[in-house]
């Protein structure tokens, strides 16, 4: 109001104008160029230019082809002359001896068909590959003389290397390398290698019709006890892997929220009488939200041993600060006139706690309790990975081992797939149990309501 | 209807009808109640039978390993501002992950929340596929990305910051696009009235309105992000929790540097806990007068 009993004075308008549009031009300008700045100190800090030096293509490109296809190893041991046929070179994978696929004849000259008109032979003496457009490559292995190989006449192309005691011929049927004391043949198929039942198995290679009629006369449990316990696979550790991780969230979740409701009174300033009680009920809050659940999980590994349990208590005692926090923050908020109407029919302390505040609170604390179960789905595998529990310990087993991508690839998806699936049903829950966050109601924004969401 | 017209009830009738309905109430209260507490006792028996370590040994134990650290490192009392000061740079990366990869997660998640909120969406018809990048980018842990990344690029603060940055997305996301079904529309109207393209609208329509609630919960996934970078550090992307896994995997006689490294990070967790729920609250509520 001010302003109409002044006189009005147009330059000193202007003037404010201007600095007013001076002062939102530079916000506008020097806040993206803060994070600008801050983004190329931190690819300079980061050594992003060196990273693409770095970059290793070549697992790159067996990581997306392992993730898709499987490759069979037909080796010769050069010193002996015996043939063997393993799915993934692994001893899990490999055909039981004079035993191998249609593909495969073995002999005194083993014939490999790898199709297109690739052929490879492995010799008596000899190993040739007949490569369709090219000719014939033969290789002969010796202990004395290394590897002599005989191409056709030429310049030799790209995807043969030849050195006195090594051969390698890569095309797109296949590869055949040749040393001086092995030649192995390996060729690529589309898909997961023996995902439901391993070569030892009957049941192995049969169709789904056939399946489900033996399923049907009575070989069900044997079926099933052969896919269970796959042992390239592991269907049934995996499957424990994951109710581990699950119950890491679970008992960790629920058990902090056990432990934070009556604490939680302690910390609420119209539930505590004592101030000094409700300061170290928050410090003690505070100290184990800031104490993050990595030391915990580093200090109780120690106690506990590597397994589910450990990652369940690491869990609990970190949300356990977080809960306190947010469950004392909803006691404050409480409405006093219920907790007085309660009081005035003659209600003793523990009716009055049990029907005056704990239905106001229990919205709150449902929810939390439910967004935490599945942000803490997510934590256990990360946990599980630090301490050895869980899917989390499979996945990097899989990955430290570099080559099992396809495994890798097999937990990721199931590990996306849990994550989901908690996180569908804690919503579906919330929904149910509290009423009035039902889908259409428009939810607050405010960040505040919510300390801590989504960890 | 049908009370009505029978007339009203006696009392003693809505007292009966009162207390049958209170004991079924209680005896399925009661069922959930014991259906729940044995699935929490089957659950924990389950965990301490797979554990390697029993709760009944470990309980006693838990304080042993704290112990142990505390009191080496009580011995070499004088030298823990030297490590604080050696952990420093570490920790500095570690800050760098997290809040590099915010700001990129920031960005990418408002992008998504905008192309995913209706009304806002550039493609309407694409909200579905943007609404399930964002749930499958929350859905993976970072230490997925991290661990795959690790093996393509090498250990370092990259492969942690982009795989924190791309959880960031989604859940910032999901967050952004509450807040966006709750803001005017009208400015975007306007704007599009005056011949503004998306992206004016947007920048100009949108973000002035929501702009708060994106840096509050910017922030908090800041602290968040803190702690997500020093765990991902343990598993060997660099940073502060790459140097606790040394000191720890050295056991005896390193001590001193661990317990330098946990008050290291409490400290910094601690502050940018304080700080960041001043400003968001300053944020939310406004400048206090």
């Amino acid at each position: 109001m001010t302003y109409l009993d002044a006189e009005f004075c147009p330059v000193a308008a202007k003037r404010d104008m201007d600095h007013l549009f001076w002062k939102k031009k530079l916000w506008s300008f020097a806040l993206p160029a803060l994070v600008l700045a801050y983004l190329a100190y931190v690819f300079v800090a980061f050594d992003m230019a060196g990273l693409w030096q770095r970059v290793s293509l070549q697992n790159a490109q067996t990581l997306v082809s392992d993730t898709y296809s499987y490759k069979t190893h037909v080796t010769r041991d050069n010193r002996n002359g015996d043939v063997s046929v393993a799915i993934e070179g692994e001893r899990k994978g490999a055909y039981p001896d004079g035993e191998s696929p249609a593909w495969v004849t073995l002999g005194a000259t083993s014939v490999i068909d790898l199709e297109q008109g690739h052929e490879v032979r492995f010799g008596p003496e000899s190993i040739e590959y007949t490569i369709p457009g090219y000719g014939l490559v033969r290789a002969t292995p010796s202990r004395s003389k290394g590897v002599q190989a005989e191409l056709p006449p030429g310049e030799v192309p790209d995807w043969i290397s030849v050195s006195k005691n090594r051969l390698a011929v890569k095309t797109e049927a296949g590869r055949l390398t040749v040393t001086r004391n092995r030649s192995e043949v390996f060729r690529y198929f589309t898909g997961w290698e023996l995902f439901f039942f391993t070569l030892d198995s009957p049941y192995h290679g049969l169709g789904l019709v056939e399946l489900a009629q033996r399923a049907a006369t009575g070989e069900a449990g044997a079926i099933f006890n052969d896919f269970w316990t796959n042992k390239m696979w592991r269907h049934q550790d995996v499957a424990w892997a994951i109710v581990e991780t699950l119950l890491m969230a679970f008992l960790g979740t629920i058990g902090a929220g056990i432990i934070a409701l009556p604490l939680a009174f302690l910390a609420a300033r119209n539930f505590a009488p004592l101030g000094a009680l409700r300061f170290a009920m928050r410090r003690v809050f505070d100290f184990l939200r800031g104490v993050d659940s990595l030391i915990w999980t580093v200090v109780l590994a120690r106690a506990f041993g590597p397994g589910p349990l450990t990652g369940a208590l690491a869990i609990l005692v970190t949300d356990t600060g977080t809960f306190g926090k947010i469950f004392s923050e909803a006691l404050e908020n409480v409405d006093d006139k219920q907790i007085e109407g309660i009081t005035s029919t003659g209600a003793k302390p523990a009716q009055r706690y049990r029907f005056g505040v704990i239905p106001q609170i229990t919205p709150v604390l449902l929810s939390q309790l439910l967004y935490f179960l599945e942000s803490n789905t997510r934590s256990a595998t990360i946990i599980g990975a630090i301490t050895g529990g869980g899917i989390g310990l499979l996945l990097t087993q899989a990955i430290i081992t570099q080559k099992d991508w396809e495994e890798v690839a097999y937990y990721i998806v199931l590990i996306i797939l849990m994550v989901m699936m908690m996180d569908w049903l804690s919503g579906w829950l919330r929904r149910r149990l509290i009423k009035g966050e039902g889908g259409k109601v428009k939810r607050r924004s405010s960040a505040v309501g919510k300390p801590f969401v989504l960890p | 209807m049908a009370d009505l017209t029978a007339g009203p009830m006696t009392t003693a009738e809505i007292r009966a009808e009162y207390d049958t309905m209170t004991r079924r109430k209680r005896l399925y209260g009661g069922i959930m109640l014991v259906l729940f507490v044995a699935m929490m006792m089957a659950g924990f028996r389950t965990a301490d039978g797979r554990n390697a370590g029993s709760f009944r040994d470990g309980i006693t134990h838990v304080f042993d390993y704290p112990a142990e650290v505390l009191s080496e490192a009580g011995e070499k009392l004088a030298l823990l501002p030297g490590h604080f000061v050696s952990f420093f740079p570490a920790l500095i990366e570690t800050l760098n992950i997290a809040a590099a990869s915010t700001l990129v997660g920031l960005v990418f998640g408002t992008l998504l929340s905008l192309l995913s909120t209706r009304g806002m969406a550039r493609w309407p018809a694409f909200i579905p596929l943007f609404r399930r990048i964002m749930d499958i980018c929350r859905a993976i842990p970072e230490i997925v990305i991290a661990l795959v990344l690790i093996f393509l690029l090498g250990g370092g603060p990259v492969p942690a910051m982009i795989a924190i940055a791309i959880h960031t997305a989604g859940a910032l996301g999901k967050l952004f696009s509450e807040v966006n079904e709750n803001a005017s529309l009208k400015p975007v109207e306007g704007l599009e009235s005056a011949g503004a393209s998306w992206g004016q609208r947007m920048w100009l329509g949108v973000i002035p309105q929501v702009g708060p609630n994106y840096v509050s919960y910017a922030l908090l996934r800041f602290e968040i992000n803190i702690r997500a970078s020093a765990i991902l550090g343990f598993v060997g992307a660099g940073g502060i929790g790459y140097e606790l896994k040394n000191a720890m995997s050295w056991g005896q006689g390193r001590y001193d540097e661990a317990a330098a490294i946990f008050l290291l990070l409490f400290i910094t967790i601690t502050l940018v806990d304080q700080i960041s729920s001043g400003m968001r609250d300053r944020l939310i509520h406004g400048a206090k007068a």
